[in-house]
């Protein structure tokens, strides 16, 4: 019964939530193309499962994605597991203590990355607009680790403490640089990649792991440090897609001033 | 019949294999290294079949009903050429898209917890749920601006990274007035809005509208929406952190 009121709460909200983009869809439709919507009916079955399927995801997010983070982030940087079972004061623990948490991270930030399918798209085109230059495959193992090491490099400033726009502002500039030296045709997909890489059962899981770590490192508040992960999940795929990409560039040179 | 069974099957799959290695590492990480039990092993297990359940259903419905349809809509208006409508299609698009964003639904309700446990807001359930609906239209406006300024870039074709440097620079300049308790979220937010809804259709347009412009190629400058719609909502989330 409890499962069912909360479905039914959930189900309430998503057609609120779904309600912008179906009246803007059929309204450009009948009030600018002016042309009947083909397959009304598939379309009208293929929105009546977009509504199950968000209101059970959000369900399932909230009671299951979210508690994980969490629960992952607090066990790891728990002082006892730390410790190995002998206690020791908290007050003890260097930012060098918390290595699980980096390497859970990481571990997150590649594993999610390389089997996210829009990034796959992505790097396809990116290997076609190039005339094969740059790798699809390669391409992916670049953004992954560029993730990984952005999530793990995200989890150490909130152990750390050190201001999130450091950070992101130093990545820009970075960026710039790189995007100054870089062929101008991959810029525009190397920005892009930033926002495909982040997944909707990602976003949710990192964002918790972000939370829950903030809220068990003394001195930390989730209010302050607990956010930012995701902003370092997206500006990393730049940098490593823009590296790559001057790598291979670079080595394609090299090849062709030997022959 | 068969033919709409199979699509179903491949979606669950692929919604498997986004599940997949969250559930390989945590696993792993689990057992090998904390050795110690789940907790609420059960209510887990079952939120996380009603997490491959409901994104099956999403993403078949989604490309069942809204692709197709808005594919085609961005195409068609990309070809007619009527300016205002065509604008007014991207920023309503970029808008209800983000709306409609799982991913931002859910980090805007954490955002509304943790901002009431720190005392920036009220504890009130109303008050909560006044501020994650406050950061989501943010979002949503700042995402549909951002489409709307992709596609005049389109259309007059400027170098995309002047706006992005642009964009930076602004990013720059509201983290030097925005309190320190907003600016997290607010850097996130940019991830956050482009993922499942978004993308796709965003990205119709922006290659529909490229492949129809005299002069403009569909693999350089079709792409760069995406970019746009995760930098304003950094800096419009900033400005929603003044404003509270």
């Amino acid at each position: 019964m409890d499962f069912l009121s909360s479905f039914v709460d959930s189900l309430l909200s998503t057609v609120w939530d779904m309600f912008p983009i179906v009246a803007i869809i059929f309204g450009f439709q009948f009030l600018v193309i002016r042309r009947p919507i083909s397959n009304l009916r598939q379309v009208l079955v293929g929105f009546f499962y977009v509504l199950l399927g968000l209101s059970l995801f959000l369900m399932g997010l909230d009671q299951a994605i979210f508690p994980l983070g969490e629960q992952m982030a607090i066990q790891l940087s728990d002082p006892l597991f730390i410790r190995g079972g002998s206690d020791g004061a908290v007050s003890e623990l260097l930012w060098s203590d918390y290595g699980w948490v980096y390497l859970f991270a990481a571990a997150i930030g590649f594993s999610t990355t390389i089997a996210e399918p829009s990034l796959l798209a992505v790097a396809l085109k990116a290997e076609d607009v190039s005339g094969g230059t740059i790798e699809a495959n390669g391409l992916r193992v670049a953004v992954a680790i560029g993730v990984a090491v952005g999530i793990a490099l995200g989890a150490w400033r909130i152990v750390v403490g050190i201001p999130l726009y450091y950070f992101i502002i130093s990545g820009y500039v970075v960026v710039m640089i790189q995007t100054y030296f870089t062929p101008k045709f991959i810029t525009a997909l190397a920005y892009d990649s930033g926002g495909v890489t982040t997944s909707t059962v990602t976003v949710p899981l990192v964002a918790a792991l972000g939370l829950g770590l903030a809220s068990s490192v003394p001195g930390r508040s989730e209010l302050l440090d607990g956010f930012g992960l995701i902003a370092f999940a997206s500006l990393f795929p730049i940098i490593a897609v823009l590296g790559y990409v001057q790598i291979s560039e670079w080595s394609a040179r090299r090849y062709e001033n030997r022959e | 019949m068969n033919e709409s069974l199979r699509g179903f099957l491949h979606t669950l799959l692929g919604s498997l294999r986004d599940l997949a290695p969250i559930i390989l590492v945590i696993g792993f990480f689990q057992m090998a290294i904390l050795q110690q039990p789940i907790e609420n092993i059960s209510a887990i297990a079952v939120g996380l079949f009603l997490v491959v359940l409901g994104l099956t259903f999403f993403i078949y419905g989604l490309e069942m009903g809204l692709f197709p349809v808005g594919e085609g809509m961005a195409e068609a208006l990309a070809k007619k050429g009527s300016l205002p409508w065509l604008m007014a299609f991207s920023f309503l698009l970029g808008f209800g898209t983000t709306i409609a964003e799982p991913a931002l639904i859910l980090v805007a309700e954490k955002a509304s917890e943790v901002a009431a446990a720190g005392g920036m807001i009220g504890d009130s359930l109303q008050e909560k749920m006044e501020y994650a609906q406050g950061l989501r239209y943010t979002v949503a406006f700042s995402v549909g601006l951002a489409i709307l300024l992709g596609v005049i870039r389109i259309l007059k074709g400027w170098p995309i990274q002047y706006l992005i440097i642009g964009g930076y620079f602004g990013v720059v300049f509201m983290t030097l007035f925005a309190p320190d308790e907003i600016i997290g979220l607010a850097y996130d937010a940019g991830g956050v809005t482009t993922s499942t809804v978004t993308v796709p259709l965003v990205t119709a347009l922006g290659v529909g509208l490229a492949s129809s412009v005299r002069g403009r190629n569909p693999m350089t400058d079709g792409f760069g929406l995406i970019a746009f719609a995760s930098l304003t909502p950094m800096i419009f989330v900033m400005g929603y952190g003044m404003v509270i």
